[in-house]
């Protein structure tokens, strides 16, 4: 047997305007679970959808079981006994247990009917030789997410699975949950099954793994004994140390003069999971607030929260006074809360209207485009749209264009020249220079911190901790629904905000005071 | 260039939905030919029955007129996201308060036509605000309520007009009302053709439909929730007010289709008036590709397959049927370009 049940060697994947793996050696040995930790964004799962067979890799090679394979689709992936286990689970909740699993590979009586007892029979054998309980006959629907998630992995091993791949699988999961399936986990090994455990956090890959693989932008930066690293170690190795490249800022004039203050609030994500557990926030004017976090803590919520979007279900908002608690989003803009979203597709634009149908959005109420809700002055209109295009510098035939048509600079230009326009006395900006190339990344770095020397309120929220140490003038870390820290970003050590954001404390050794 | 790229659009538009009508009169040849029907035979009693004389033209645009409110009433909630399927029941409560408005309310000339018209549009938009608030507040699926709506108010209507009901007329035996007052008819407009003013009305109807999408607030608002739900929330739209509304909305333009049958082409309250107009709305909508111009032109050719089919019916040529699946395959083949662009994006995404 090859001693390698997975080999990836120099895999390069492209995609327009980034480059999400580069070069990655990777290598999992058989009957180890091995962790790939990075943050979001670090190619973990586009390097796992490779091996899936879900993209072609554009350079390297793929050897499974020591034969090199090229090009290959899922089923042919399944074929070569690897199985995935998405973060999404891929299952018909109307059908039970048994019925999802043979789904696509149906024992059958002479041929034609399906053997439903045999299909039982056999996940009962799994179920018992891997220590995954589970009732093949209970309807999907029926089942806690983590049984669900039992569900995939027994599928995967139906299928013949020799290396399965979990994409975050205890992001879903309560406590116990994870607890099981961990020691599932652990009977996998003894059966010589290999794992490959995409995760981001810290301490579980610390636990649940033999080996972890650190990437950071699409690269690897090490692979590490599970057992002989720490926490401190890893968090450093995924933050990385990359020297910080300055923008022109202007000195900070913050004021103790807060536009929006919210306390104590709570809010469910879309799943129903209670997601922020209490945020207190302050925005003052002239002040960005860069919040940092690695994604899922609730950061795509509080964005919600903050304009409107999204229900709390407890604390409060208040905005110069006024208390918007509950109100709707048209409460907030009309208040002069801007928000420039991270889904510019699905959010900031409406992709089929044209830019002068897209220039107006959130703003078709205001007097100048619309004095009755049966009345639109076109002209009006028309010569605002040119106004931005030209201010912002948006490149567009014309204002009739698709915004689809635009490039995600361009299209982001739009956005920033609509909000900023408005006079808002806050800004939720949310991850606005994802996806940019590095002019679009500088002249929305420029637009906020103008806004912010004008007296706005800046909310940041950023994947990129170098964007959030760049643009802040505080920084709030996020971890997990609540802010564990408020940090200077001119003191801050770098360490300690790692950990902060991947744990929501800082050890023992790191300690050095200075938070709020 | 604007302009010229607009007209491209527009060009390759047009082009690409009389491609699709050419491909499904071929098709419907090919069934014709397998049916054992003489093809010339069919298609010259299409055209004679349509376009053959200033009679069957006149009968084209009668049957034109239901269909280019129906199709408008179909695009108004198609361009909102939705899919209006009951413009056939919202036709039938308006017609049926057009009759009771026009048969007791005493109004003089054209004031009682108006009142006519818009007690028909509100008794439409009652029926399409049933569903749309299920909708919006309990998210049930609009496809099944306005269809099963449809019924209800095909039967209920029906009932009103059923002997020793309150509407019925007592002098005959079937099912209907007596004649509306003088003042509220809308009269004939070319004699001796059946066509009434009822198309001027519908004419008049398309071009404020097409205002109220394109130019104001409202229809702005409507258009955002039915291309991005979530984009028209960050816009500080109420997505549900703008469901609801719109199947009133769509609900108040079928009402006047059947305001048009009653005050015009029969003059009172038919139980089961409609040979389907309603139906024939959501191809008519989507051949325009939903657009309110569009619907003349759809409308149109809806109006003359049914004109042309009862006539191919007496020539005994083929069965009327025939404009049915005519016009199924026009339909199908005006979605399918939309429907392969679409797979041919899916495989290049793989």
């Amino acid at each position: 047997m090859p001693e390698y049940a997975v080999e990836m060697r120099g895999i390069v994947k492209r995609f327009p305007g980034v480059i999400a793996n580069d070069g990655i050696d990777f290598a999992l040995e058989q009957g180890e679970i091995h962790g790939l930790l990075g943050e979001n964004g670090a190619g973990k799962t586009v390097l796992m959808s490779v091996l899936y067979g879900l993209y072609y890799a554009d350079e390297g090679e793929i050897l499974i079981d020591g034969t090199p394979h090229k090009q290959y689709r899922p089923a042919r992936a399944i074929g070569l006994g690897i199985g995935m286990v998405h973060q999404h689970f891929m299952l018909v909740p109307r059908l039970t247990v048994a019925e999802n699993i043979m789904l696509g590979q149906e024992p059958t009586r002479s041929g034609v009917l399906i053997d439903r007892d045999a299909a039982v029979r056999r996940i009962e054998t799994f179920s018992e030789q891997y220590g995954l309980p589970i009732d093949p006959r209970a309807r999907v629907n029926q089942l806690p997410v983590g049984e669900q998630q039992r569900v995939e992995i027994i599928k995967a091993l139906y299928r013949g699975a020799n290396t399965l791949i979990l994409d975050e699988p205890t992001a879903v999961l309560t406590e116990q949950e994870a607890e099981s399936l961990a020691e599932a986990l652990q009977k996998l090994r003894a059966e010589g099954k290999s794992t490959i455990l995409i995760t981001h956090k810290l301490q579980e890959a610390i636990e649940m793994c033999d080996r972890i693989t650190v990437l950071r932008k699409g690269r690897v930066v090490g692979t590490v004994d599970a057992k002989e690293t720490t926490e401190r170690e890893l968090a450093e190795m995924m933050v990385g140390r990359d020297v910080v490249f300055t923008v022109h800022r202007s000195e900070s004039r913050a004021e103790t003069e807060s536009m929006l203050i919210a306390e104590g609030l709570t809010a469910c994500g879309d799943r129903g999971l209670e997601i922020l557990k209490g945020i207190d926030l302050e925005l003052r004017r002239h002040e960005i607030l860069g919040i940092a976090g690695v994604q899922g803590n609730g950061q795509a919520e509080l964005a919600e929260v903050l304009t409107g979007l999204r229900p709390t279900t407890g604390g409060t908002i208040h905005l110069k006074g006024d208390d918007l608690t509950g109100r709707s989003t048209r409460a907030f803009i009309d208040a002069g809360i801007a928000h420039i979203p991270s889904d510019r597709h699905l959010r900031g634009l409406i992709m089929p209207f044209s830019l002068r149908e897209n220039a107006i959005l959130g703003r078709q109420q205001e007097k100048a485009f619309s004095p009755s809700p049966f009345w639109q002055r076109q002209g009006a209109i028309t010569r605002f749209t040119r106004s931005i295009i030209e201010a912002y510098g948006v490149k567009t035939p014309s204002v009739g264009t698709l915004a689809k048509n635009l490039s995600g600079g361009n299209q982001q230009r739009l956005i920033i020249g609509r909000e900023v326009t408005k006079n808002p006395c806050v800004i939720i900006a949310a991850q606005p220079t994802r996806g940019l190339d590095v002019g679009g990344i500088e002249y929305v770095r420029d637009q906020l911190l103008k806004m912010r020397d004008q007296g706005a309120a800046v909310l940041l929220i950023s994947m990129d901790l170098d964007e959030i140490l760049m643009l802040s003038d505080r920084i709030a870390v996020i971890y997990d629904g609540r802010i564990v820290a408020i940090k200077d970003p001119e003191t801050v050590d770098r360490h300690e905000l790692g950990e902060l954001m991947l744990s929501g404390v800082v050890s023992q050794a790191t300690e050095q005071g200075g938070s709020q | 260039m604007i302009a010229a790229l607009k007209r491209s659009a527009l060009l390759r538009e047009t082009g690409l939905t009389f491609l699709s009508i050419l491909a499904a009169f071929g098709v419907g040849c090919i069934i014709l030919w397998a049916g054992g029907y003489s093809i010339p035979a069919v298609f010259l009693n299409l055209w004679k029955g349509a376009f053959g004389n200033k009679i069957s033209i006149g009968q084209t645009l009668t049957q034109s007129t239901p269909i280019i409110f129906t199709s408008l009433s179909f695009l108004i909630a198609f361009r909102c996201g939705l899919f209006n399927i009951g413009a056939e029941g919202q036709m039938y409560m308006g017609a049926i308060a057009a009759a009771v408005v026009g048969i007791y309310l005493k109004l003089p000339g054209i004031l009682h036509v108006l009142a006519c018209l818009l007690a028909a549009g509100l008794a439409g938009a009652a029926w399409g605000w049933i569903p749309g608030y299920l909708k919006a507040k309990r998210g049930v699926n609009e496809f099944v309520t306005t269809m099963m709506l449809s019924s209800v108010a095909i039967y209920f209507t029906d009932l009103l007009v059923a002997p020793r009901m309150v509407l019925h007329d007592t002098r005959y035996g079937s099912n209907q009302t007596v004649r509306v007052m003088r003042s509220a008819i809308l009269p004939k407009l070319l004699r001796p053709t059946q066509v009434t003013w009822a198309i001027i009305v519908a004419g008049i109807v398309v071009f404020i439909v097409w205002y109220y999408l394109f130019r104001t607030r409202s229809g702005y608002e409507l258009r955002a929730v039915g291309q991005s739900p979530k984009a028209a929330e960050y816009g500080g739209i109420s997505v549900k007010r703008k469901l609801i509304l719109s199947l009133c909305l769509a609900g108040f333009v079928a009402g006047l289709a059947g305001a048009g049958e009653v005050l015009g082409t029969h003059t009172r309250f038919i139980s089961g008036f409609s040979p389907g107009y309603g139906w024939d709305g959501i191809a008519g909508g989507l051949i325009a590709r939903a657009h309110p111009i569009g619907v003349l032109f759809s409308a149109f050719l809806m109006g003359a397959l049914r004109a042309g089919s009862m006539q191919v019916q007496r020539s005994g040529a083929a069965p009327g049927d025939i404009a049915s699946v005519l016009q199924g395959l026009v339909i199908f083949f005006v979605i399918a370009p939309t429907l392969i662009r679409r797979l041919i994006r899916w495989r290049r995404n793989r």
